[in-house]
């Protein structure tokens, strides 16, 4: 099939950035998305052209390196899946498909479509574990047993893979789906209870002096979101917060 | 220089603590006084640096990434083993380290091995203590299976993401270092050379891939943690910006690299499905658990299947041939991964493939949709005989262990694999080679250490499943940890080490020079271009089976290769500012010497052993052979090319356990 793509270019930080224009013949709808975009890239570079800068490492949908809002949709429109595993069987002959880089004030472009992210970084250094020293000298692990259902909802928070469209498709900009997920993570485990209270108001500390925005219970953040993890972890952490303010 | 592996004398299970009891320790107060770099943050770099910074050591960590979240370990899908014998089926650290040894093909060093298989309990425990959430029963507590090669259930799991869920575990131990201050992170960082300093490691030299500026970065000590080669065959499951750099580097420093030809092709991937492909993708080995491995008996079925007109689903049960189940009845499915990827191309090789490029098998659920759904039924006083509620009840349990790979399969294949079989094929996963380590997981060059699959140590001429992320964490919190210490005890006088030396200029102007080259070439074809030939030539002569012909074949391709990539390249852009192409040209450079030396060691190696696999030496049933006088580790110095490597042989010793002959069957 033979598509248009409209591609955000911005040289690096500094520069202003804009849309530019590439014709693109011959695509197999079995490519996966950025597989086409190294075919686009092979030609830039076979024709002397500086090539689309972009994210990428795993191709399989678990790093979270891969990060581009395609036609208005973080990851493209494919639900449930990174954009390393949206294929082109998603696009019909004709499309033109408009690609640009995540856009936040958190997250600073470096270069077309890649975004410095470090902000997540820094709010799991603020708190996004368990004060565990990995000496290997704890209890046996199969000494606290945790009722299933609370093991599979940590687990379900943990596969957050930090990819960032949670924040791209939010109005408001806002890193709660994110932070949530890491605090709910340690809420719902009894390993997690010693420093829930110390945990939840450092990282939300962080998240707002990064720069994020609030919630505002608009839900594109559930929707966008790759890995599928669910608003009600905002609700817990928005309750684990109450509480933890409270204890103070 | 003579290969001195420092194997602690005494009984082997003896020998780890021993050791630790003997070894010089650093104390509290002079740890602060002491730097150490960590290149790498997946599970051995991530663990390692965690673990050292808690010690008190400055740790100064480097990761190519935007974060040390995103390292490949992240991509293990099935599981970690661990000698815990919860399931009370007769495991023990014995055990896991007969199977561990055997699993490599009597290849591997016993002593590390034992204290592998020692250490892997803690692990679990580890996991638990920092909040990895493994997978559990309605009881609360952990849940295990199977993985190939066993005949017991020691695999914890966190669905088909436990590399994951390890991973941001070791993830969040540094990022409470981080936040400390003990760790300096560097992402997106990629480290270009080691720096030795009168014989010793002293730093590195690496570039900020955002603003191109070369680094000096020093240390009392460095560590490589910085994964596998296997990018070298250019399709693999590997990360896309994995590669052999960081090790390749500290080869041509010194540190002897072993047994390169030691690759491990894993049978069930996701089958190439064109020549734009940029990567392959496992199904865990996990799913052979429950998925029976076919292709038709007859090859007209063959023939109606690939041409659209019978469906898999409607073969005949006799008409099907289970060719790991009927090889190997002992094992079945669950055979070791070098022993099913090689069945898997006899049988398409033989022209019972099932796709259109003939080279693909099935991995078919139904039976195991079946016999859950009985299960269930039962459980839930439903009709037990009515098929269609049966298959559904199964299908859900099947979606429980396995829901992520079975939507990742659909996502990619546009197939739905509870209603048709998977399609798989093998592909390059792991390489069990790496830079030469003793005991201390110290290489060749004093002060420079290599963990995980970085180094060469554990797993033989073939990996056994759920044993790598066992390793990278057993490497990284628990042994390393000691053993540098007993190296750092010499240098708590020493003061922080400089950069301002001739070491680091020599270094420096050597970076500085490849770059400039690489970007002032002005050839005409791109890195991938010379990417994809390097990895025809490897998959096609150094693949799943080799002769010597081919070998040779290679070495002369891949040195041809070599030469038209320096004159050919092209890079566009610059060298100070963020730049894919040059930062993947030193890579596939640095392949492209490994590469060479790769297929050397192949030809030198004249047996048959788990991943290494010689025409030339087989059985009249086609297993693989093993020779006696080929029971040793090759460790490659750097003489300037790879052509004039030269091999050091470390005998190994088998006293714990009898060689003998690999049987599955």
């Amino acid at each position: 099939m033979n598509l248009t793509l409209k591609i955000w270019r911005q040289k690096n930080a500094k520069d202003t950035g804009k849309i530019v224009e590439y014709p693109m013949t011959d695509v197999s709808p079995d490519m996966s998305f950025l597989e086409m975009l190294d075919v686009l890239n092979q030609d830039l570079i076979d024709k002397g052209e500086e090539p689309v800068a972009f994210d990428h490492d795993c191709r399989e949908g678990i790093c979270g390196m891969c990060s581009m809002f395609v036609n208005g949709q973080a990851h493209g429109p494919d639900s449930m899946v990174t954009v390393c595993q949206l294929h082109m069987r998603s696009f019909k002959d004709g499309d033109t498909i408009f690609i640009e880089p995540w856009r936040a004030t958190a997250f600073p472009v470096i270069k077309d479509l890649i975004v410095d992210r470090s902000a997540f970084d820094r709010i799991q250094h603020a708190g996004g574990f368990i004060s565990v020293n990995t000496s290997g000298n704890t209890q046996d692990a199969n000494s606290i047993p945790i009722n299933k259902h609370d093991a599979d909802t940590a687990f379900d928070a943990a596969t957050c893979i930090g990819c960032g469209a949670c924040v791209a498709s939010c109005k408001n900009s806002s890193a709660m789906l994110f932070v949530s997920a890491k605090v709910s993570q340690f809420a719902l485990l009894p390993q997690g209870q010693v420093e829930a209270t110390d945990r939840v108001l450092n990282m939300v500390q962080q998240m707002d002096d990064e720069g994020f925005g609030n919630c505002t219970n608009t839900g594109a953040c559930e929707v966008e979101c790759p890995k599928g993890i669910s608003l009600e972890n905002i609700a817990r952490m928005n309750r684990e917060y109450l509480s933890a303010s409270f204890k103070g | 220089m003579a290969l001195d592996s420092k194997i602690p004398q005494g009984p082997l299970a003896d020998k780890w603590t021993k050791h630790k009891n003997d070894i010089n320790l650093v104390n509290p107060a002079n740890k602060r006084l002491i730097d150490i770099i960590v290149v790498g943050t997946g599970l051995a770099g991530g663990s390692a640096a965690a673990t050292l910074a808690e010690l008190g050591y400055n740790v100064k960590a480097f990761c190519f990434q935007d974060s040390p979240r995103r390292a490949h370990s992240i991509a293990a899908q099935g599981g970690i083993n661990a000698a815990k014998n919860y399931q009370g089926d007769g495991d023990s650290t014995y055990r896991l380290f007969y199977d561990t040894v055997k699993g490599g093909d009597y290849r591997s060093r016993e002593s590390n091995v034992y204290r592998l298989a020692e250490v892997s309990a803690n692990i679990i425990d580890q996991c638990v203590a920092q909040g990895v959430p493994f997978a559990r029963d309605y009881g609360g507590l952990l849940d295990n299976r199977s993985f190939g090669g066993v005949l017991v259930s020691r695999t914890f799991y966190a669905k088909g993401q436990t590399g994951q869920q390890l991973l941001l575990g070791a993830y969040s131990a540094m990022n409470r270092q981080i936040g400390r201050g003990k760790i300096k992170m560097h992402t997106r960082h990629e480290m270009l050379d080691v720096v030795i300093v009168d014989g010793k490691a002293r730093g590195i030299i690496a570039r900020n891939l955002v603003t191109g500026e070369i680094e000096r970065h020093s240390a009392h000590a460095v560590v490589l943690g910085t994964g596998g080669y296997g990018n070298a065959f250019y399709l693999s499951t590997y990360a896309m910006g994995s590669n052999v750099t960081a090790a390749w580097k500290a080869h041509k420093r010194g540190a002897y690299f072993a047994n390169p030809c030691y690759t491990q092709i894993h049978p069930t991937c996701i089958p190439v499905s064109g020549d734009h492909q940029s990567k392959l993708t496992l199904m865990s080995e996990s799913l052979r658990n429950d998925g029976r491995i076919w292709v038709p008996k007859h090859l007209k079925d063959v023939e109606a299947i690939r041409n659209g007109s019978l469906k898999p689903t409607e073969l005949a049960e006799e008409d099907r041939d289970y060719y790991l189940e009927r090889r190997y009845p002992a094992f079945g499915n669950l055979v070791p991964r070098d022993v099913a990827s090689r069945a898997a191309k006899e049988r398409c090789d033989a022209g019972y493939g099932v796709n259109k490029t003939g080279e693909a098998v099935y991995l078919d659920f139904a039976s195991a949709f079946m016999r859950y759904g009985k299960e269930q039924a039962h459980v839930k006083g439903l009709d037990e005989n009515d098929d269609a509620l049966v298959r559904k009840l199964g299908q859900e349990i099947v979606k429980n262990k396995y829901g992520n790979l079975f939507q990742m399969y659909e996502k990619i294949v546009d197939q739905n694999p509870y209603e048709t079989p998977m399609m798989i094929y093998p592909a390059v996963h792991y390489t069990m080679g790496g830079i030469w380590v003793d005991y201390n997981l110290m290489t060749t060059v004093p002060g420079l250490y290599a963990i995980g699959e970085a180094n060469f140590s554990d797993h033989g001429a073939n990996r056994l499943g759920a044993s790598a992320l066992m390793q990278g964490l057993a490497d990284g919190y628990f042994v390393l940890p000691y053993t540098i210490g007993d190296y750092l005890a010499d240098d708590i006088r020493t003061g922080p080490i400089s950069t301002d030396s001739k070491e680091f200029d020599e270094a420096e102007k050597n970076v500085n020079e490849t770059i400039d080259k690489l970007v002032n070439n002005n050839g005409s074809k791109s890195v991938d271009h010379f990417h994809k030939r390097l990895g025809k030539i490897m998959w096609n002569k150094c693949g799943m089976a080799r002769n010597e012909k081919d070998l040779k074949e290679a070495i002369t391709e891949i040195a041809e290769l070599r030469e038209e990539f320096w004159k050919e390249v092209k890079i566009p852009g610059n060298a100070d500012e963020y730049n894919e192409e040059l930062a993947k040209a030193g890579r596939v450079a640095d392949f492209l010497e490994l590469g060479e030396l790769f297929a050397k060691d192949a030809l030198v190696r004249e047996e048959s052993a788990g991943g290494h696999f010689r025409d030339e030496y087989q059985t009249p049933e086609g297993e693989a052979m093993r020779r006696k006088e080929f029971q040793f580790v090759s460790a490659w110095e750097f003489k300037g090319e790879p052509k004039d490597a030269v091999l050091h042989k470390e005998e190994l010793e088998y006293e714990n356990i009898k060689v003998k002959e690999r049987s599955y069957k």
